[in-house]
């Protein structure tokens, strides 16, 4: 059953929670999830794509190993979304910062919204993010010969000099709720409303759905005990969670100090 | 050739000299104004700033100045609301100082940002809850009340003085000028603390993070104070300068020694709060956080040796020289010591953005370098040779300095 309309943060009704659960036992790093998110939500890319540090991709894969040398050596990827984090006390770590609200917290759903055509470009909320799952666009976007036909109709394209980000494939939340609302219906259901790159992971390791709805997968899978979030000492609060039953990978999901002992 | 606009009594160099020097730093100009334009017409892809490294040089040169030229607003309020007449020598002289540091720093905040046609948007979409609108608000506001203050300058021209309304417009503006002053230490006292915020209140950030006292982090107020400790180190040095290259006195060393003084003492106090800060920063902040003191210091340029250096030697060493007689007194100390505190405050407003950003937050996550590249250097280093044209331009017209007729007879 449904909590409905919980109070969230400032006292708002927060109707949905979405947010993901991430099974990195399952995670081959294979970066499908990073195509399907790209060619979803029309994200630019460049002939050469070799400097990562200006490239954009809302998901991406992360590879992390417990430090050990071979045959002890183990590997793992960390896909790292948007967090859409609610911070502890209401405040995203990004939302708080941005001086011209081209970015917000929608307490409707959760998610943190991106609006490009408001941003200017300062990169305060880059600076805020710790996931830096929050990238500037260098350059206007340029796709090659015809592709851009091949584009989504339901993501504008974002241009030179502002910032964008996972939006948790917001259109397809806006879609799943129109066609809900045609139907007669007040609730979108658990597989009506999917994220590009959960649907893409051949391993299945990405589940997304409603945080608070006790029907929904992600609801059960948060609550495994092997389920942690990144950086969650710092209180930004994510809604993505990740799981595994190595503790080496748990305790690469937060800092901490020598000999503490980890989640 | 430009005689007729010199101020009277007093004794300038040659027109073709002052061309020439002009000429010199208009070439610097245009050079930064090249580093500029492709920055405006091509994007920031023409810089080494990145996804990383979102903030970068010219971050570091805004907060830079910006606390540089607190000793606009300092003095103005040790002279007009404290009432100190000792400073009245210096006070046109540190407008000016002020008005070329935040012009400077809003003309590089419209470069430093992705779409500057819409820097508007930061006016029209305020977000009330971001330190960065708390700035924009407070410097624009200021930056208007430094023109206010260097109109009067200007009027007081030898020909402009002549015309009757130009004269009495100004002679009344002066009246009124403590309303400005009371305005600008408001604007600025809270500009500089909210530049501090902008660090601060970043929470994903351990290195910048402070705890809260009241609605502002710990580093609202120490930007406050090493800012008004750091300003009038930074009047002493340009008008050393200044004497140093019109070859006058300029000042009376009376005037020098009181904001040396002025300076060391908010310097002695600005070090003890920082160093309680930094301990309960490393003690308590960090632990919760899961990350050590040392954890902050992983690799250089950002070892210990840089907090060493940014509160040591550049901030025990000038504290020491400037509170006492003697190190105050003898311009061999007084001038070192005035650069070390204005390096100190230039690395303090690096580490809190720059290195801020530089350390890896997620344990998986690799640590990045970033050098900036031409245009980010030039545009940076551009307020030099802007205010290097403007006190000249000002020095050579404007009647800038009152005790200068009194010490060069």
């Amino acid at each position: 059953m449904k909590e409905e309309h919980k109070e969230g943060a400032h006292g708002h009704v927060e109707k949905y929670k979405y947010g993901m659960v991430i099974d990195l036992d399952k995670c081959t790093g294979c970066g499908a999830c990073m195509v399907a998110c790209m060619t979803e939500n029309n994200v630019p890319f460049r002939k050469d794509e070799s400097d990562k540090l200006v490239s954009t991709a809302w998901m991406r894969v992360f590879k992390a190993t417990n430090g050990k040398s071979y045959p002890d050596i183990d590997v793992c990827y960390f896909p790292r979304p948007c967090m859409h984090c609610e911070g502890d006390h209401g405040h995203s770590p990004c939302v708080s910062v941005c001086p011209a609200v081209a970015t917000d917290y929608d307490f409707e759903t959760g998610i943190v919204s991106q609006i490009p055509t408001r941003c200017f470009g300062c990169r305060y909320c880059m600076a805020a993010c710790p996931y830096h799952a929050r990238y500037f666009n260098w350059w206007d976007p340029v796709w090659p010969d015809k592709m851009e036909k091949a584009l989504s109709p339901d993501v504008s394209p974002r241009m030179r000099g502002v910032v964008e980000k996972c939006t948790f494939c917001f259109h397809r939340f806006q879609r799943a709720r129109d066609k809900a609302y045609v139907e007669g219906r007040r609730e979108i259901r658990e597989d009506e409303y999917q994220t590009a790159c959960t649907q893409a992971c051949p391993a299945d390791a990405i589940t997304f759905g409603d945080l608070n709805n006790h029907e929904h997968e992600v609801y059960k899978l948060k609550k495994s005990p092997y389920a942690f979030r990144l950086l969650e000492r710092l209180g930004t609060n994510p809604k993505v969670y990740y799981m595994s039953t190595r503790s080496w990978v748990r305790r690469e999901g937060d800092n901490y100090l020598k000999g503490e002992k980890s989640k | 050739m430009d005689s007729a606009l010199i101020p009277e009594g007093v004794k300038r160099c040659s027109f073709g000299k002052f061309a020439l020097w002009i000429g010199f730093w208009s070439l610097l100009m245009l050079w930064a104004l090249a580093g500029a334009g492709v920055c405006w017409l091509k994007g920031l892809n023409q810089t080494n700033l990145n996804d990383y490294f979102g903030f970068g040089a010219w971050i570091t040169a805004d907060l830079a100045i910006i606390a540089l030229g607190a000793g606009a607003f300092f003095t103005g309020f040790m002279r007009y609301i404290l009432g100190i007449e000792d400073f009245k020598p210096i006070i046109n002289f540190v407008v000016i100082i002020g008005f070329i540091c935040y012009s400077s720093a809003l003309a590089i905040l419209a470069l430093d940002i992705g779409q500057p046609l819409r820097g508007w948007h930061i006016f029209w979409h305020a977000n009330v809850h971001s330190m960065l609108t708390e700035v924009a608000f407070c410097i624009s506001a200021y930056f208007m009340v430094l023109t206010i203050e260097y109109i009067p300058l200007v009027l007081e021209n030898r020909q402009l003085d002549k015309i009757p309304l130009v004269h009495h417009f100004s002679h009344n503006l002066h009246h009124i000028m403590a309303v400005f002053a009371a305005t600008g230490a408001f604007l600025s006292f809270f500009h500089q603390g909210s530049l501090g915020g902008v660090a601060g209140v970043l929470f994903g950030r351990p290195f910048a993070f402070r705890q809260h006292f009241a609605i502002w982090p710990t580093t609202f107020f120490l930007f406050i104070f090493s800012a008004i400790a750091c300003g009038p180190c930074f009047t002493i040095l340009v008008t050393r300068i200044t004497e140093l290259i019109t070859r006058k006195k300029l000042v009376k060393q009376n005037v020098i020694v009181k904001l040396a003084k002025v300076s060391g003492w908010l310097l002695v106090g600005y070090l003890l709060v920082k160093t309680l800060d930094t301990v309960y920063w490393a003690m308590v902040t960090l632990p919760n956080m899961g990350v050590s003191f040392m954890d902050m210091y992983p690799e250089s340029p950002f070892t210990i040796w840089i907090l060493i250096a940014e509160l040591g030697f550049c901030g025990v060493i000038p504290a020491i020289i400037l509170i006492t007689e003697k190190g105050r007194n003898n311009n061999l100390l007084l001038i070192p010591a005035a650069i070390l505190t204005c390096i100190g405050i230039c690395l303090n407003r690096y580490v809190m953005t720059v290195q801020a950003l530089a350390l890896p937050v997620m344990p998986f996550d690799n640590f990045v370098n970033y050098i900036p590249n031409w245009a980010e250097w030039v545009t940076s280093l551009a307020p030099f040779a802007y205010g290097a044209i403007l006190i000249s331009l000002s020095y050579r017209y404007l009647p800038v300095f009152p005790q200068e007729k009194e010490l060069n007879p």
